[in-house]
């Protein structure tokens, strides 16, 4: 196995993003109205932040197969939870 | 005893075939603890949602009480001391264990930073009777009326399910806090490993593996503060 090692300017770019995505977060949910869809929109962004953070700062893009499919399950069973409670809630 | 200052690990354990193999072996045990932790938090996320789908109202006055301005704040810190932590794994990965010994510093000062900010927000709640047990659920109804944002009237909030609020609140960036305070005691364990040059490029696992813990703590607050302070 290799070990990569993350460069101190891809952490630097790391962090910039996820400041710049704060701060769209703050704009948009503070100072934009769209009603209901400032939740998505607010999910959505912090998705890609917590992207970002496990695949640089977790440095999942450089790590092995068994890592990234540990993290994906974890993921994938907590969309199922959220999955099955928002059918259960607007359909029953 | 060991009185040697450097005190490495060259070799690896005698159950393992090879010092990478033991990392992988240890980093992969540390990713199956960060699925729990998903697991965990995700049962507090899940009932977040259901109860902000059933009172939406009573979610937007909790939300607007709190401020929001020290909930970005505390954002901010922790992704820079998210930041130092990767460097913190950069450097020791290089050989550098006095460099990472100052990241790591940097990394528990900001922790510390976000403790102060939390101890503020809370004791300013409590204050306004909003602590939702031990017979301190007092709410402050004007103090709530008075953030609320246009569009909503704080007469229809009923106290009762606003407490609903305040109970995910407390109960989730608790022990979101609790993860920080644990996150603390990981790093001066890493400080005095540090200190005693333990780590190489060869062997950083305990390193890696408290990063590891510190950006998943960082990624739960990335959910936490839009849901609770922002919408």
């Amino acid at each position: 196995m290799s070990h990569h090692i993350v460069q101190m300017k891809t952490n630097l770019v790391t962090l910039s993003i996820l400041v710049f995505l704060t701060i769209v977060t703050v704009l948009t949910a503070k100072f934009v109205d769209l009603g209901d869809y400032n939740l998505h929109l607010a999910m959505f962004i912090a998705c890609i932040k917590a992207t970002v953070v496990l695949g640089w700062f977790m440095h999942l893009k450089y790590d092995g197969m068994m890592n990234r499919v540990i993290a994906v399950c974890g993921v994938a069973f907590l969309f199922l939870f959220v999955g099955f409670s928002y059918i259960d809630l607007f359909y029953r | 005893m060991s009185t040697a200052k450097v005190d490495r690990r060259v070799d690896h354990s005698h159950h393992f075939s090879s010092m990478d193999q033991e990392h992988e072996a240890g980093k992969q045990g540390v990713w199956l603890f960060m699925a729990t932790e998903i697991m965990m938090f995700g049962g507090l996320f899940v009932g977040y949602f259901i109860y902000r789908f059933k009172y939406h109202d009573m979610y937007v006055a909790g939300g607007d009480s709190l401020n929001w301005k020290l909930g970005a704040l505390n954002t901010l810190v922790l992704l820079i001391s998210s930041f130092t932590m990767a460097q913190a794994v950069t450097e020791t990965m290089k050989g550098n264990n006095k460099k990472a010994l100052k990241l790591v510093y940097v990394t528990t000062a900001c922790a510390l930073a976000f403790l102060v900010v939390k101890y503020f927000e809370y004791t300013g709640k409590i204050a306004h009777g909003l602590f939702p047990g031990f017979d301190m659920w007092k709410p402050d109804m004007a103090y709530i009326g008075s953030h609320l944002r246009e569009g909503y009237d704080i007469a229809t909030i009923e106290a009762s399910n606003l407490r609903l609020f305040y109970v995910l609140y407390f109960a989730m960036t608790g022990l979101h806090g609790i993860h920080i305070l644990i996150g603390v005691g990981l790093m001066i364990w890493l400080m005095k490993r540090l200190k005693n040059d333990e780590f190489s490029p060869k062997y950083y696992t305990a390193v890696e593996g408290v990063g590891l813990y510190w950006h998943i703590v960082d990624i739960i607050w990335i959910f936490l503060f839009p849901l609770m302070y922002l919408i």
